[in-house]
This record gives structure tokens, C-alpha cells and sequence, in this order.
């Protein structure tokens, strides 16, 4: 990860967040992200993010609890160690489905959440860069990544002109690194300037 | 995204006031970064104070053995067994209003599901301690998980209802534990990102987990908590049907009944709605949350209380119709000399749960009651008691007169130490809500926000034009305006 360079507008209303979103892309800006307080719905298919497949995920985790549960239960009941309960077969499915379901249960959740974790690189001591700290209170904030071609005032201006305020130039580490909130010392010090 | 997304067209406003996103945060955060009151400080210092009468109470027990408490030859569950079922009972309030209110899209819920979530892992985490410390050897309690031991190695019996506990217990604390914390991590964000001084920053950075809000992280925190909703839901359901095959599957009458399942459930959402109010009434109140925590709130627990009272009080019906037609002299025995009869050593028990569970929740039929603060929190605790005396009719009634009348036991009654066990989870319960209450925001600030403008009319119209547009259709429409 590096430091780059970025053109970051607030928006205070949704209803001009979208509109926003949707003529920035087509004006052809890459949109590095945009951070909001709260979820939004229909945002990320105005930003064009595809669908997330965590669901998919957690169904895998959760085929995998399932297996392990009746794998190993009926290998430890009926190879292992067989256990006459009361003349019962030894191969006792219905009374297993209890545990069953709940590792089902838990290895789907477990497996999801730290999934999500990894996706979002969420762990703790992990410390991002953040363009506004308002953007977990109450501002939409929009951060157009710049490259070589991206004329800065031009940017400024089209923002300006779709009802962002504060509009201005940020140079932001666009990854994470350990460190704690209450320091402020950074992984990288220097500032880089994109080449023109 | 729009899965969660739903508006009742009946309910009124669920937040009052015509709050903005940062009134919002300012209100919900200003309890957590004041100072804490002298009355947070009494609370705490006596939950702590029972919290220490129960780890005095557990130390006796631990060391001179189970013989400290009052159990005996047919009387093997008692009070801990009561507890246990009880607070387990009363964890399953947090998950049905955060999982299955979420998947039924229910907007209220928003106001009220961090506190009831963290009520069900501390109610868990009570309920745990009961059947651990009841081993006596609790530092063999590790043989309740099958791991590779010397001794065959033997497994745990995968057929055994106990066992089948552990892993539903186990479970659904594991999994309202990531369902509540992930749930937090915005909220922690917000408090990491307005925090001023040294130790918050840090302490709300690390909990925060270097939340940002960016969108396709908000995109998977929606799918995480849809998904995780829909595993709690089963879940929650399981847990409290294993924990009423404990009794189910044995041959004891009073325990030996199929209706077991859905009537703990019912019983267990009963509880733990009757949790909810007194602990939000008193809450909303304290930290002056009365515009996220409203009246129709209360109302609508009231509702469920109500008619989970009632399902328990058809159960109870059901049991003694069962008994009767069963024409088992056994079982006929268990209900009718054991429990109805006011007589019976313990008919007492059987009349207080008859009357807290079934007769007096019936006053919440009418509005005027269940908008009635005062009402609403004497009746949650009348509740909370008659469903302790459910699981102590279901558990004592059952085993002190067993099939040979000369094992028939003296008349039980719970040593001072059983008694501290008790109170002292009680202890842990208030001593972790009143933590939580002063550190964690105790309303979910994003889903507040979220839901904060759906209610405004005006404001609803002209965003479900917005989101429904496609990018073509956008284009058609705003295709000369670009300004690059």
C-alpha cells in the first residue's frame, strides 16, 4: 500500500449523495470510496460494487460444520469406541442431529465473522487512514482517487457543482498498519507526489 | 442492500423528537462520555457487592463439596438447575428481538436491540455458571469436551441431553457474542472518532477494530448481520428445546411430556421479555434515552408479553389435560396432588407461577396498562418471578416424591449458600450491564440512523425514486449534465 492522492467532497443528505455518486462515475472519475455512518442502501450498486459473496461463504463454513459433526461423532460411536446405550445401534442419527445443527451453527458463524474480518482487514490494533472523522457521525464522505490525467481543479469544481461541501486535497495511506488511535505516528511520514 | 429494508405503514414515528444524524450520536454517546452518575455508582457498587457474596458462595461450595447445598437422594436439581433454566430462559428475549424482529422487519427493534443483545450474553453467561460449578470437581469440567484423552481415548456420549447442552450453550453464547460485537464495531468507531482524551482513543481504537464506514464494508456488515440473524433464529429455538429435553427425555412424570419444547420456548421469550422492560425502563430513563426508547416500544413488548404469557398458560392447560387422559396413576399423581393441590408441600410454588405467569400478564390487554411505566416494570418482575417458580414447580414438584414413597424427601429448602449462588449471578449480571451501560453505546447509533429519515414522509418518496433508478435510466435522464 502507498500513500496517494485524493479529492474528498462531504455531502450532509443522501438525496444528494446519490445523484452525486451516479454523474461523478459518469463523468468518468474512479471513486476511491465513500464513507458513510450508517449503511445505505442502493449505494453500492450506484457505486457499481458487485455483490459480496459472504453469504456463499458462510454456506461452505457451514457444510463443513455439519460434516464435521456427523463425521466425527460416527466415527468416535461406531469405530472407535463403540458404546452400547441401552441396546440402541450404534449408528444413532437422530440423536445426534442436536449437535449437529449447532456446530453447523457455529462454524458458519465463526467462519463468516472472521471472514468479514479479513475482507475488511478488521482486527484489533489495526489503524486506517480516515479522510474525515465526521464520516462516523454524520457526513458522506466521497474520495475520488487522482491519477496522472486528473485535473485537480477541474474535480474540485464538478464536486462543488454536485452539492459536495468542504471540498479539497488529501493525501491518505490507503492501507492499514498496527498502531493505536491515540498516537499519531504513521507508517509512512513522507508524502508523495503523483507525477504529472 | 435493500434486504433489511422496511417501513410499517402503522407504526408511528419510531424515533420523537426530529432528531439529525448528529443529535443522534450526541445523545446516544453523551452517557457514555459524561462521568458517571451517583446513582450508576450505587448500582454498580452493589452489584458488585453480590457479585462477591456469590464467588464466597461458590468458594464454600468448591471447597467443602456439593453437600453445602441442600440437595438430597431424589431432590439431585434444585435451585441450580431452577437458575439456570431461568437465565438461559431470559437470554432468549435479546436474540429473538436482534435476529428474528430482523428477519420479520421489525423497525422498532433498532432501539432496543443493543441492550437486549447484551442482556442475552450476560443472562448466558449467568446461566453457565450453574450446571459448571454443580460438577463439585469443577476443575474436571473439561471432560465435557471431547478431545483426544488417555483414557481410551473414551468420548462423550453424543446421545446424552446434557450433553447436547453444552454445545447448544456454548453455541449460542459464541454466536450472540460476534452477533453483538460486530454490530458494535460502528458504533465503537463513532465513540474512537469523537473521543478527546488519551485513554478513549485508544481504548475505542482497539475496540473499534479500525472501522471505517467505507461502503462494500458496510455492504458485507449487512450481509453478516442478515446471515447471522438467520443462523441465530434456529438457534435460539434449539437452545431452549435442548434445554427441555433435559426433562423431556427422562422417564420422571411431570418431565416425561412432548410438549416440552415449544412451551420452554414460549416460556423463555416470556422471561425474557419481561428482562427487557425492567431493564430498558429503567435505563431509558437513567441515561434519558426516552426519545429512542419510547412508549410504543414499551407498548409493543407489553404485546408479546401478553401473548407469550398466554401460549404458556394454554402449556400449562395442555399438561394437566395430558395428565388426566394419560390415566397414568403416576403422572396423575405428579400434577394433581404434587402441584394443584395448594395442600401439597409445594402447592404453594404451583399457585404463585399459575398466577405471575397466566392470570396477571392478562391486564395487559388493555393499552391504558401497557403504556403504564410504573405498571410495565412491577408486572416484569412479577413475571420474572413466576417464571423462576415455573422451572422450580417443573424441577422440585418432579423429584422429591419419586416412584418408591420410602425415598420420598424431607421438605427442601436451599442453604444460605445456594441462595448467595444465586444472587451472586444476579451480581455479575448488573455489574456487567452497568459496565456495558457506561462504555458501549446502549443503542445501536448506525441502525438508529439508518432508520431516522424512513419515518419522514417527504423524505421516504423521493429516495425510493433515487435508489430504484438504474445507472442506464440515470444516464437517460441526466445524460448532458456532466460537468467533466
Amino acid at each position: 500500500m502507498a500513500v496517494k492522492k485524493f479529492i474528498t467532497g462531504n455531502f450532509y443528505d443522501e438525496a444528494v449523495l446519490f445523484p452525486a455518486v451516479k454523474k461523478v462515475r459518469r463523468a468518468g472519475y474512479k471513486i476511491h470510496d465513500v464513507f458513510t455512518p450508517f449503511p445505505i442502501h442502493g449505494l453500492d450498486t450506484a457505486m457499481g460494487l458487485r455483490d459480496t459473496s459472504l453469504h456463499t461463504a458462510g454456506f461452505i463454513y457451514g457444510i463443513t460444520g455439519t460434516a464435521t459433526a456427523v463425521g466425527f461423532i460416527t466415527w468416535a460411536l461406531t469405530i472407535d469406541w463403540q458404546l452400547n446405550f441401552g441396546g440402541k445401534p450404534f449408528f444413532s442419527l437422530p440423536a445426534w442431529i442436536p449437535i449437529t445443527f449447532e456446530l453447523t451453527v457455529l462454524f458458519a458463524a465463526v467462519g463468516m465473522v472472521l471472514t468479514f474480518c479479513y475482507l475488511c482487514q478488521l482486527a484489533p490494533f489495526v489503524k486506517k487512514d480516515h479522510f474525515n472523522l465526521r464520516s462516523t457521525d454524520d457526513t458522506f464522505v466521497m474520495a475520488l482517487e487522482c491519477t496522472d490525467t486528473t485535473n485537480e481543479g477541474e474535480a474540485i469544481g464538478f464536486l462543488q457543482s454536485l452539492g459536495a461541501v468542504e471540498v479539497g486535497v488529501q493525501y491518505k495511506e490507503t492501507g492499514w498498519w498496527l498502531g493505536r488511535y491515540d498516537r499519531d505516528r504513521k507508517r509512512f511520514e513522507k508524502k508523495i507526489e503523483p507525477a504529472h | 442492500m435493500a434486504l433489511l429494508r422496511y417501513e410499517s405503514q402503522v407504526r408511528p414515528a419510531l424515533v420523537e423528537g426530529g432528531k439529525d444524524y448528529h443529535q443522534v450520536t450526541e445523545d446516544i454517546c453523551r452517557p457514555v462520555e459524561a462521568n458517571p452518575s451517583k446513582l450508576w455508582w450505587t448500582g454498580f457498587l452493589i452489584s458488585v457487592g453480590l457479585l462477591i457474596f456469590g464467588i464466597i458462595s461458590v468458594a464454600m461450595e468448591v471447597t467443602y463439596g456439593v453437600g453445602q447445598w441442600n440437595l438430597n437422594k431424589t431432590i439431585g436439581w434444585g435451585w441450580d438447575i431452577t437458575n439456570f433454566v431461568w437465565w438461559v430462559g431470559i437470554g432468549h428475549a435479546g436474540t429473538l428481538i436482534s435476529a428474528i424482529l430482523l428477519l420479520f422487519r421489525q423497525g422498532w427493534r433498532t432501539g432496543v436491540n443493543r441492550a437486549a443483545e447484551a442482556m442475552t450474553i450476560f443472562a448466558v453467561m449467568c446461566a453457565g455458571q450453574f450446571p459448571i460449578w454443580h460438577m463439585g470437581r469443577v476443575w474436571d469440567a473439561f471432560f465435557v469436551l471431547p478431545y483426544p484423552n488417555t483414557r481410551g481415548p473414551l468420548w462423550v456420549n453424543f446421545n446424552s441431553p446434557l450433553l447436547w447442552d453444552v454445545f447448544a450453550i456454548s453455541t449460542y453464547f459464541t454466536v450472540s457474542l460476534l452477533f453483538w460485537y460486530s454490530g458494535l464495531l460502528p458504533d465503537l468507531a463513532t465513540l474512537r472518532d469523537r473521543a478527546r482524551k488519551k485513554w478513549r482513543k485508544m481504548f475505542y481504537g482497539v475496540a473499534a477494530f479500525g472501522w471505517t464506514g467505507s461502503t462494500k464494508h458496510w455492504q458485507r456488515h449487512e450481509a453478516l448481520s442478515l446471515v447471522l440473524a438467520g443462523l441465530s433464529t434456529p438457534l435460539v429455538l434449539s437452545v431452549h428445546t435442548i434445554v427441555s429435553f433435559d426433562f423431556a427425555t427422562s422417564v420422571v412424570p411431570g418431565w416425561h411430556t412432548t410438549i416440552f419444547p415449544p412451551y420452554f420456548v414460549a416460556g423463555a421469550i416470556f422471561s425474557g421479555f419481561a428482562m427487557v422492560q425492567t431493564l430498558l425502563v429503567v435505563t431509558r430513563k437513567v441515561l434519558g434515552l426516552e426519545e429512542y426508547i419510547t412508549i410504543e416500544h414499551i407498548n409493543v413488548m407489553n404485546k408479546v408479553i401478553v401473548l407469550t404469557g398466554s401460549i404458556v398458560g394454554i402449556a400449562y392447560l395442555t399438561e394437566l389435560f395430558m395428565a388426566w387422559y394419560s390415566a397414568v396413576p403416576y403422572e396423575n399423581f405428579a400434577f394433581f396432588e404434587n402441584r394443584l393441590n395448594l395442600n401439597s408441600p409445594y402447592g404453594w410454588s404451583y399457585w404463585i407461577m399459575m398466577g405471575c405467569n397466566v392470570l396477571s400478564p392478562q391486564i395487559f390487554w388493555f393499552k391504558k396498562m401497557r403504556t403504564n411505566l410504573v405498571v410495565t416494570f412491577f408486572m416484569s418482575i412479577l413475571v420474572n418471578i413466576g417464571m423462576w417458580f415455573e422451572r422450580f414447580v417443573i424441577i422440585v414438584t418432579s423429584v422429591y416424591r419419586d416412584y418408591l414413597p420410602s425415598a420420598w424427601s424431607t421438605y427442601y429448602t436451599p442453604t444460605i449458600w445456594e441462595v448467595g449462588f444465586y444472587m451472586g449471578t444476579f451480581g455479575l449480571f448488573f455489574t456487567c450491564y452497568f459496565l456495558f451501560s457506561k462504555f458501549f453505546p446502549v443503542i445501536a447509533l448506525a441502525e438508529i440512523k439508518h432508520i431516522l429519515k424512513r419515518s419522514g414522509e417527504n423524505y421516504k418518496e423521493k429516495m425510493d425514486e433515487i435508489e430504484k433508478e438504474s445507472m442506464i435510466e440515470f444516464a437517460e435522464h441526466h445524460g448532458h449534465d456532466h460537468g467533466a
